[in-house]
């Protein structure tokens, strides 16, 4: 049996298939609208989400499937002080499939560990975020039909956030990435990950300060929130805030086929007046996660054999 | 000066980092066997200064993986029929099961009883990361 927990659980083959299969979903749903048929996806979120359980949700009911679960731990036996792994053994025997998002790092593996279904990570805290991952990589696969040779700007909190991190994981695994990274410098992407995972993948890579210096050469611009909380002072915030708001004045510096992704909420780094720009993909991002989880959920219960061609399915 | 006797058949754990012998002693499980077992502490080193060192008794087969963790200084002694046999420095284990515990609040293991499970994550600079949440362990 197979899980989703971190985004490298799946072998950079096993992604491409698995990103195959959600373009042919995309362009054929009704040949998949009862892949799911009599089929349960139990979501368990701890925390409170729209787009991802949403979107859990979508997906299971565009295969034909039914969801059941909880949307905070308030609603939930947690609240009792139940285990995440006693919450887990019991709901293996009530639905098919589990989405887990959790506050705390780590609760989707511990729920994978005592699980005796297929266990997908949600979100953990500021840790992992798979499913977005993969949505990330639909999405810029699906605008330049392959995901080698981009290049790519990360830009905006690249410190704390578990998008960025993750996909940085992902992207090194391809082959001639290039990565920018745009931050303040009090949100640099950590030392651990340029030391562990950008320099030893041999990709190059450079620091920028101003969106407006790198714009131009980008391939693909991924937004992040820079949120207030996370600066230290408010002049610091108030200071470097605006260098990391996209407008129709610095979009102007990007190439004609940039994409601009965004994993969202987004509050104010995005001017909305770029939301009419071609280039701006965000909300199509959003809709792409649908079709990433619909192929997971079918992947995951071996409903897909194509995805894992070799290794062991479920 | 204080004498203990060699061993016949056994291990003998030497250059341990003053200080840790006990630590050693508890973490191998040491106190599970019903052999001779001998701590010295601060027994004079050429090279170290101090050292501690132990003397197992009639046992070979202990497991000593988590020994490279502890104390990297550390030599372990085969000796058969009174002689040396093998000396070895332990390596660096590969996973750490309840050795060591993740000091992230944000952490499952923070809540959920759950083995603290730590892999290695660079051999070079010994370093470790939590197994749910890769929160590098910091001494």
């Amino acid at each position: 049996m197979r899980h989703l927990i971190d985004p490298l659980d799946l072998t950079l083959a096993e992604t491409e298939r698995l990103l195959s299969l959600a373009e042919d979903i995309l362009a054929r749903p009704e040949a998949f609208s009862h892949a799911c048929d009599g089929k349960i996806l139990a979501t368990l979120f701890y925390e409170p989400s729209t787009r991802t359980r949403l979107s859990f949700e979508s997906a299971m009911m565009r295969l034909g499937g039914k969801t059941l679960g909880f949307a905070s731990a308030e609603n939930s036996s947690a609240a009792k002080g139940e285990s995440v792994a006693d919450t887990v053994r019991m709901v293996s025997g009530y639905a098919d499939i589990v989405a887990m998002r959790h506050f705390k790092e780590g609760a989707p593996l511990v729920a994978a560990q005592y699980s005796k279904i297929p266990v997908i990570n949600a979100g953990d805290g500021g840790h992992q975020h798979p499913t977005q991952t993969l949505t990330d990589l639909l999405t810029i696969r699906r605008r330049r039909g392959d995901i080698n040779g981009v290049v790519i700007g990360l830009c905006g909190d690249l410190k704390f956030g578990r998008t960025v991190h993750s996909l940085i994981k992902s992207l090194v695994r391809y082959e001639e990435v290039s990565f920018v990274f745009i931050s303040p410098e009090e949100l640099r992407v950590p030392g651990y990950i340029i030391k562990e995972v950008v320099e030893p993948s041999g990709h190059p890579f450079r620091e920028a300060s101003t969106m407006e210096e790198v714009l131009p050469e980008l391939d693909v611009l991924y937004m992040t929130r820079v949120q207030r909380e996370r600066f230290f002072n408010e002049e610091d915030y108030v200071r470097l805030k605006d260098s990391f708001i996209l407008t129709p004045e610095k979009l102007s510096l990007g190439k004609k086929d940039l994409a601009v992704m965004h994993p969202l909420p987004r509050v104010n780094e995005i001017a909305p007046q770029v939301d009419n720009d071609p280039r701006a993909l965000y909300f199509e991002q959003a809709r792409n996660g649908v079709f990433v989880r619909m192929a997971l959920i079918l992947a995951l219960l071996g409903l897909a054999p194509e995805v894992w061609k070799g290794a062991k399915p479920c | 000066m204080l004498n203990i006797d060699s061993i016949e058949n056994g291990i003998v754990i030497d250059h341990i980092t003053a200080g840790r012998g006990m630590r050693v002693y508890e973490l191998l499980e040491l106190h599970k066997l019903d052999t001779c077992v001998a701590i010295i502490k601060n027994a004079r080193s050429s090279k170290f200064g101090r050292k501690d060192i132990i003397k197992i008794e009639g046992v070979l087969n202990i497991d000593l993986d988590v020994l490279g963790f502890i104390d990297n200084n550390a030599t372990v002694c085969t000796i058969l029929k009174g002689k040396l046999v093998e000396k070895k420095k332990p390596p660096l284990p590969e996973k750490l099961v309840n050795i060591i515990s993740c000091k992230n609040p944000r952490c499952i293991t923070s809540v959920e009883q759950v083995d603290q499970v730590f892999y290695l994550c660079d051999e070079k600079t010994h370093r470790y990361r939590c197994q749910y949440c890769e929160q590098e362990y910091k001494k």
